[in-house]
């Protein structure tokens, strides 16, 4: 079969065409972490599910399912094997930008595609460390995707309102956030007053309750 | 090793040449004259290029000086929205600056952009909705023309989902409010007959592409008489309506394909239809939960477009295309876009089906063969897909 020319390289072919650790049996896979994330609505969405060595801390297994298209399957697909027999503070700090290039690059406007596994793992590292009374491990992330349509982070909306934005208008023309499916509007909102604040009030107040990602 | 059988089912999005017209192009290819000049080099070319033009204008019911070349179905469709637009003295429109658009929901992407572009230079567009099977709804249409509508543009066939609309009927109203009538016939000419006067149009577009002539060539009828205001300016060239020198190889080239579609159209699209039937039929008892886009019957012969639930429209795309088979999808992720298709969206179905559809258009290569080959790989892919999803529970 002729190939050439795909939009992706031969990691990303491999891993779509032969995905590996896909999650069969759903309910004899013994986890010890499970995270989703992403919406159907916006295409695509993943569940990563963990088995950990308690004494190593260890991952010692990673198996998945995702909805969406080739560059979410392959991304989830490495992510699973990436990550078998790493440390999970290692596993933990993953980034898009690792898993990207595990795949030897992504189109540009697949990139977004990408962000949503290791966010998935971290979910499920979260949900990990809950199950077993780590609560103190459980870290919201430095920069925390907000808007995982257009793979918005808080730190680009802390930018965009130094920058002036105001309105969650300003910050959609800004940052193009919750322009797709808008699920992330309460919140940018909730971020937006907390980093106005910040910056231009007197007033101190908490970050505002981040939910485990 | 035996070569791997590929499939080509995206015959909407484009065309393979007819045999017929791969040999007009190649005689073509010596008639060098610009067919603006005087001598014999220009006469001859000239003379194969008003040939062509005939063909087009009598397979539409229309007269030779109706129809207009152009260099692609998306300048005429811009050529026609822009005469709404021009600000010029000399201009004809130009009494309708102040006059209101109205199209539809389903358009394809050039009118949707041209009619986004003329709304914010500050001109009025009204967006028709359709139905479930992508039919515009005639009492909001009804409500949308009125006496300030300059121009009405629909859609004869829709290229995502097939779906004819009721041109004769929709002419009628705009024409009852003295609106003229545009419609983009790019999918329709060569597949269902078309007939200007039947239909009861002023301006058409047509495209050599989707109907096995070459891709840089289309025409638009205008009407006799109607308004009219050109988009390229600097020639004398198609009687002043189109600036630059004629794509004689193309036209030419048009002129063949329509003659062949002519001759063939008819019996060619009994056997669309009745391979889209078996298609159909078959992915209904082998694949559940799905979902046909598009009107049952009123509708292009070889178009049949399916969502499936649970499974992503570009992964589905890709999959079929490591088997050999061509398709094309509305997801978000094979345009580059954020958005799933706007058409499967106007139908009223979720954003998370709009997401798994896949079109298969069908041309006048496919076979029987094809269908069951397809048939015999797409519950596997959608098996597959669906076992890895997360928006799928097995239903076993």
């Amino acid at each position: 079969m002729e190939l050439t020319n795909w939009a992706y390289t031969d990691k990303v072919l491999d891993h779509f065409m032969h995905p590996k650790n896909i999650l069969e049996d759903e309910k004899a896979y013994k986890e010890d972490g499970r995270g989703i994330t992403g919406n159907i609505k916006c295409g695509d969405q993943m569940l990563v599910v963990i088995q950990v060595d308690k004494a190593k801390d260890v991952i010692t297994d990673c198996k998945w399912k995702t909805f969406g298209c080739a560059s979410a399957i392959a991304s989830t697909s490495v992510l699973s094997e990436m990550v078998r027999g790493m440390k999970i503070e290692d596993a933990y700090k993953l980034s898009p930008k690792d898993i990207t290039k595990e795949l030897g690059g992504l189109p540009e406007h697949k990139i977004h595609c990408s962000v949503l596994g290791d966010k998935a793992l971290r979910a499920a590292i979260n949900d990990y460390y809950l199950r077993n009374g780590m609560e103190d491990k459980v870290r919201t992330e430095e920069a925390r995707i907000v808007c995982s349509c257009m793979n918005i982070t808080d730190h680009e909306i802390e930018e965009a309102v130094l920058e002036g934005a105001r309105t969650f208008y300003e910050l959609q023309e800004k940052t193009k956030v919750g322009t797709v499916c808008g699920e992330c509007k309460d919140d940018v909102l909730r971020l937006l007053e907390f980093y106005k604040n910040k910056h231009f009030c007197n007033i101190e107040e908490a970050m505002p309750a981040k939910t485990p990602a | 090793m035996a070569e791997k059988r590929r499939i080509y089912l995206d015959n909407n999005a484009t065309t393979p040449l007819h045999p017929e017209v791969k040999k007009t192009i190649l005689s073509a290819m010596e008639i060098y004259g610009n067919p603006s000049s005087l001598h014999s080099f220009g006469r001859q070319a000239r003379s194969h290029v008003e040939q062509a033009r005939d063909h087009v204008a009598r397979f539409i019911g229309a007269s030779s000086d109706e129809i207009m070349f152009v260099a692609s179905g998306s300048e005429g469709n811009n050529t026609i929205l822009s005469i709404l637009n021009c600000e010029c003295r000399g201009c004809e429109f130009n009494s309708c600056r102040d006059r209101e658009l109205v199209t539809t929901t389903i358009e394809h992407p050039c009118i949707m952009e041209a009619s986004k572009c003329l709304k914010e230079r500050g001109m009025k567009v009204h967006y028709a909705g359709v139905d479930a099977d992508g039919k515009v709804v005639m009492d909001r249409f009804k409500d949308l023309v009125t006496g300030n509508t300059g121009l009405v543009s629909v859609m004869m066939a829709n290229n995502e989902i097939g779906t004819i609309q009721d041109i004769r009927t929709l002419s009628g109203i705009a024409h009852a409010k003295g609106a003229m009538f545009h419609t983009d016939a790019v999918q329709a000419v060569g597949k269902v007959p078309v007939d200007v006067n039947d239909l009861g149009v002023d301006f058409l577009t047509l495209s050599g592409h989707k109907i096995y002539g070459p891709k840089g060539i289309g025409a638009v009828y205008i009407r006799k008489d109607s308004p009219f205001c050109p988009l390229i300016r600097g020639g004398h060239q198609e009687r002043g309506r189109r600036a630059g020198t004629e794509n004689t190889i193309g036209i030419v080239a048009l002129g063949k394909a329509i003659e062949m579609r002519a001759l063939e159209m008819v019996e060619e699209e009994k056997r669309l239809l009745q391979m889209k039937e078996a298609l159909r039929e078959g992915i209904r008892t082998s694949i559940p939960d799905i979902h046909f886009v598009g009107h049952p019957t009123d509708s292009l012969p070889g178009t049949l477009n399916v969502s499936f639930d649970g499974a992503e429209g570009e992964a589905i795309l890709l999959y079929l295309d490591l088997e050999g088979l061509a398709v094309s999808t509305g997801s978000a992720c094979a345009s580059g876009s954020l958005d799933p298709s706007h058409v499967i969206l106007a139908t009223g179905l979720p954003q998370e089906c709009a997401h798994g559809s896949i079109r298969f258009s069908l041309g006048r290569e496919n076979t029987m063969e094809d269908i069951a080959y397809l048939l015999d790989v797409l519950p596997k892919v959608i098996r597959r897909i669906r076992g890895m999803s997360t928006a799928y529970a097995r239903r076993q």
